[in-house]
């Protein structure tokens, strides 16, 4: 249908106010060789039962997929309350006196995830952690003599291929993949201690992508020391809540991915990009940052600030040219945090890490180990033949993630996430398909 | 006008942050338990408690439903924020993206629909654009500038060329010259001419051999048609350089004209802008980015592809590629959501948006433009520009003007924006307001062009009714708090 409100009286008001006799007048300016006039070939008009019909989507039954992407229990408030349209229809909160609702929800989201990952001041979002860790390589080659960008070959392979994308197109910037071990599926600290140098970034995913936690207390004697910078990647950010807070081990940046938090997995977005860092680079960190302040009568207010790192006023020096960022999975992440509360995100973690030992325990019954000797978070790497996992896939299952093109030098693997959401029975019907 | 203390109609401006309402045993929530914890022992973190607030369920749906109160949406009243497109986002757009939460990204089953439909809308974008080839996964607009820009310095790389620099219009948008800068350009600033357009006399004189493209927008942010667009074209291909389009403001000219005839290599569209998906209070949006055929080679990965048995998958086999730009399918759901909003209005009524959406914004600059400054007279289209110089005599600004239309119960139009106009107040109704909410806004106006004369004072004072009075913006930057303690 048309969306147009005018009655026919209505626009023959508007045609004599502007002056002209027929509605195409209003295009005047457009030279007529430029002008379109044939019917586009586009289906429709659909009335909305049609529309409900056609777009009717169903998901496998029995998911064990995650790599970056989880499944987890979502409070049934968190999409009552974000999809009330005083937050769902707004833009961005430009006018400060009549958007403190957004303004202050996403005050208190960059409250708790600067809590969670123990960093001093988070942004209002990025557009996914793939963009936080190139925006994040950016930031760090801003500063002082950083050429090299090292990242842990056990990164998201996605992420990597973004980082690369970005620093395409700056000069002088290198890549370095600092390499994992073979048996524990750990960052190879010997060969980082080599790499690393003050010149260099380092970025460390953990847990990495085989759902290995990495050593971050060894690493970050190496890091914190011998490069210029150095952040950690959080790809699962529940797990924030079983682990150590990132903060700890005192990285420049915490970046990733916060879908979990909130979230559906939506067939891959939206999603919703962490950015944390400590307080002496806040400006020089990239996206929107709300900040409490007053009003002219003294009243507790917020607002979006630091806007002179930004590109509406920097223009071509700004930190970053990004303008819509993800706000609405943001204020979803703060519903979802605020339901679940300390206790009930707690649970949920160590439930998908439960059941991810459940699933290996099963597996080991029948002779099954995973890949890697390093302790997991919820997601482990095992090997699976590519028949094995079509035919379970065309029986409605899904055992996991193919990880051996991004990853030739471990064929025939699958990475398996196992979370709150799978139940004791979905994991005893895998094992004995496997 | 009311005074100060009417603000009390807003008690919810006093609920206070969620950390100071927290208690230990609050929050009761159970959340599935399936499986025995007794073996997760190996965690570091496991005894620690999260550092979140623990509040009840009530004290969160209250606490975040006053909030939204706090808040002005499109579906409360005109939104006239200039270049935003800020149009009614149908809610069977919202259905219909509902079956597509649950859907794991690997579940390649369920994904071969899911795909399909993506190839649909990027036929139809492509389509509707007169362009050959279509990438959906830049998460916004910015992100499909910064991916243009990495196609066209692929494109050039092919070519054995290095050219550092685009050409950018004195009306751009701040996102246009940030993304060169990201995708490894330097940037030029061309002025426009004196009818608020680039003339192909103007852009010659910047034209040398190291301009990789210009990025124009179109129609401009004055709502002014780039009438010499074709010549610009032109003179840019013989150049070798391309021509890039910022599609945010295709609204004026849906269904109406083509960029693909115009001569545009490469741009991108706002789904949250034309195809009437909701802004999110700053997203989630998607910049879905479209080339001719020459520089498809070079678009982002995952490419979607049919094989001979009907099943969409995603190829990322194209050593040409500028490589992948989102960790997955950028924002998947809002692109469902512009596919619906497409098949809603169909073909005949996609033209209407355009009509509608220029009639509106001409109805209301003849309105106005007798009591506001009009700094070009030039005809628009779907937006326009006045400016606060008749005002300022009396010492109104710009910002005094949109602060009181908070007052008559509006949003108010982009301000200081485009930054060649002084004191810029830019107006885009949409094609969605109906003819009474415009004359409301007419009114509103008027008013407020009144009191700048006889009252000055109140318009500084403004706005009265909001939750808050001005916001100290300043104050803001200067004491830094980013977070509750
Ligand atoms: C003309 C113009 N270009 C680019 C942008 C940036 O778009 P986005 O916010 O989707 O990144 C905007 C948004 O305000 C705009 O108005």
């Amino acid at each position: 249908m048309s969306y147009v409100p005018h009655s026919e009286e209505d626009l023959s008001k508007i045609l004599s106010t502007i002056g002209i006799d027929a509605p195409e007048e209003v295009f005047s300016s457009i030279p007529d060789a430029l002008r379109f006039r044939s019917l586009l070939p586009i289906e429709g008009p659909l009335d909305e039962e049609s529309l409900r019909r056609e777009f009717a989507f169903t998901s496998s039954k029995t998911v064990f997929a995650g790599g970056g992407i989880y499944r987890h229990h979502i409070p049934a408030l968190v999409d009552a309350l974000a999809s009330r349209q005083e937050f769902y229809t707004a833009y961005t909160p430009y006018q400060p006196e009549i958007s403190q609702g957004t303004l202050h929800s996403i005050f208190e989201y960059q409250s708790m995830m600067a809590g969670l990952t123990g960093m001093d001041v988070s942004n209002a979002s990025m557009y996914d952690g793939a963009t936080s860790l190139a925006e994040a390589a950016l930031m760090a080659l801003r500063g002082k003599g950083i050429r090299r960008i090292l990242v842990t070959k056990a990164t998201q392979p996605s992420y990597r291929r973004v980082l690369g994308t970005y620093l395409t197109h700056v000069e002088e910037a290198a890549i370095e993949e600092i390499p994992f071990d073979l048996v524990t599926g750990r960052v190879d600290l010997e060969a980082l201690q080599g790499m690393a140098g003050p010149d260099c970034a380092v970025f460390v995913q953990s847990p990495n992508y085989f759902g290995v936690i990495e050593p971050l207390e060894e690493i970050s004697a190496i890091a914190a020391s011998q490069a210029g910078f150095w952040g950690i990647v959080v790809t699962e950010a529940l797990s924030l809540a079983a682990l150590t807070p990132p903060g700890k081990f005192n990285p420049d940046v915490v970046v990733g991915e916060a879908q979990s938090f909130g979230n559906p997995p939506n067939a891959g977005g939206p999603l919703l990009g962490i950015f944390c860092t400590r307080k002496e680079h806040v400006r020089r960190m990239p996206g929107r940052i709300v900040g409490l302040t007053r009003d002219t009568s003294g009243r507790q207010a917020f607002c979006l600030t630091l806007a002179t790192r930004e590109q509406h006023i920097r223009r071509e020096k700004a930190t970053s040219n990004i303008c819509s960022n993800q706000g609405l999975c943001a204020l979803k992440s703060a519903l979802y945090l605020s339901a679940m509360g300390p206790r009930g995100l707690k649970t949920a973690a160590l439930q998908s890490a439960a059941g991810a030992r459940c699933l290996m325990g099963l597996l080991k019954e029948r002779g099954i180990a995973p890949r890697f000797s390093g302790p997991v978070f919820h997601e482990f790497v095992i090997s699976m033949d590519e028949d094995k996992r079509k035919r379970l896939e065309n029986d409605g299952i899904v055992p996991g993630i193919p990880i051996s093109k991004a990853y030739p030098e471990l064929p025939g693997m699958l990475l398996v996430t196992v979370t709150e959401m799978n139940t004791r029975e979905e994991c005893a019907c895998l094992a004995e398909r496997m | 006008m009311p005074g100060r203390e009417d603000v009390a109609r807003f008690p919810e401006i006093r609920e206070p942050l969620l950390n100071t309402v927290s208690a230990f045993g609050k929050n009761k929530r159970i959340v599935p338990e399936p499986f025995d914890v007794s073996g997760v022992t190996d965690l570091s973190g496991a005894e620690e408690m999260p550092a979140i607030p623990d509040v009840s369920e009530v004290e969160t749906v209250r606490h975040f439903t006053r909030l939204s109160r706090l808040n002005y949406g499109i579906d409360h009243g005109m939104y006239p924020l200039g270049s935003c497109t800020m149009k009614y986002n149908p809610k069977i757009a919202e259905a219909a993206a509902a079956s597509l939460q649950s859907i794991h990204p690997a579940d390649r089953n369920a994904m071969s629909p899911v795909l399909k439909y993506l190839n649909l809308l990027q036929k139809y974008l492509g389509d509707i654009c007169g362009m050959d080839a279509v990438s959906l996964w830049p998460a916004a607009g910015a992100h499909g500038e910064l991916t243009g820009m990495m196609v066209i310095s692929r494109a050039l790389q092919v070519r054995g060329e290095t050219r550092g620099k685009v050409l950018i219009p004195d009306t751009a948008h701040g996102t246009n010259p940030a993304s060169c800068v990201i995708g490894g350009f330097g940037t030029v600033n061309v002025p426009s001419g004196e009818e608020g357009f680039l003339t192909a006399s103007i852009l010659k004189e910047h034209l040398d051999g190291d301009v990789a493209a210009l990025m124009i927008t179109n129609p401009n942010t004055l709502g002014i048609f780039e009438r010499e667009i074709r010549e610009i074209a032109d003179l840019l291909h013989e150049n070798g350089s391309y021509l890039y389009m910022d599609g945010a403001n295709l609204n004026a000219i849906l269904g109406v004209a083509r960029p693909g005839d115009m001569g545009v290599d490469c741009m991108h569209v706002n789904l949250h802008k034309t195809f009437g998906t909701p802004h999110g209070g700053g997203g989630p949006g998607s910049g879905p980015v479209l080339v001719k055929k020459e520089l498809a080679p070079y678009l982002p990965l995952p490419v979607i592809d049919e094989d001979e048995s009907g099943l969409f998958t995603l190829e990322y086999d194209r050593p040409l590629s500028i490589g992948m730009v989102h960790s997955c399918l950028g924002n998947v759901s809002v692109c469902i959501k512009a596919l619906a909003y497409i098949l809603s209005l169909g073909p005949h009524a996609l033209p209407e948006v355009a009509k509608a959406a220029c009639l509106n914004a001409n109805y209301l600059k003849k309105k106005l433009s007798g009591l506001f400054e009009l700094p070009y007279d030039t005809p628009t289209l779907h937006e326009f520009v006045l400016s606060d110089k008749k005002q300022k005599d009396d010492g109104v600004t710009a910002l005094d003007i949109a602060k009181s239309l908070v007052d008559s119960g509006f949003h108010p139009p982009t301000v200081y924006f485009p930054l060649v106009v002084h004191g810029a107040l830019m107006i885009e109704p949409t094609e969605t307001e109906p003819l009474q909410e415009l004359d409301r806004f007419v009114s509103a106006m008027e008013e407020i062009a009144g009191q700048s004369t006889y009252d000055p004072g109140n318009l500084h004072n403004a706005p009265h009714t909001s939750p808050v009075a001005r916001v100290d913006e300043t104050a803001a930057a200067r004491n830094l708090i980013l977070s509750w303690p």
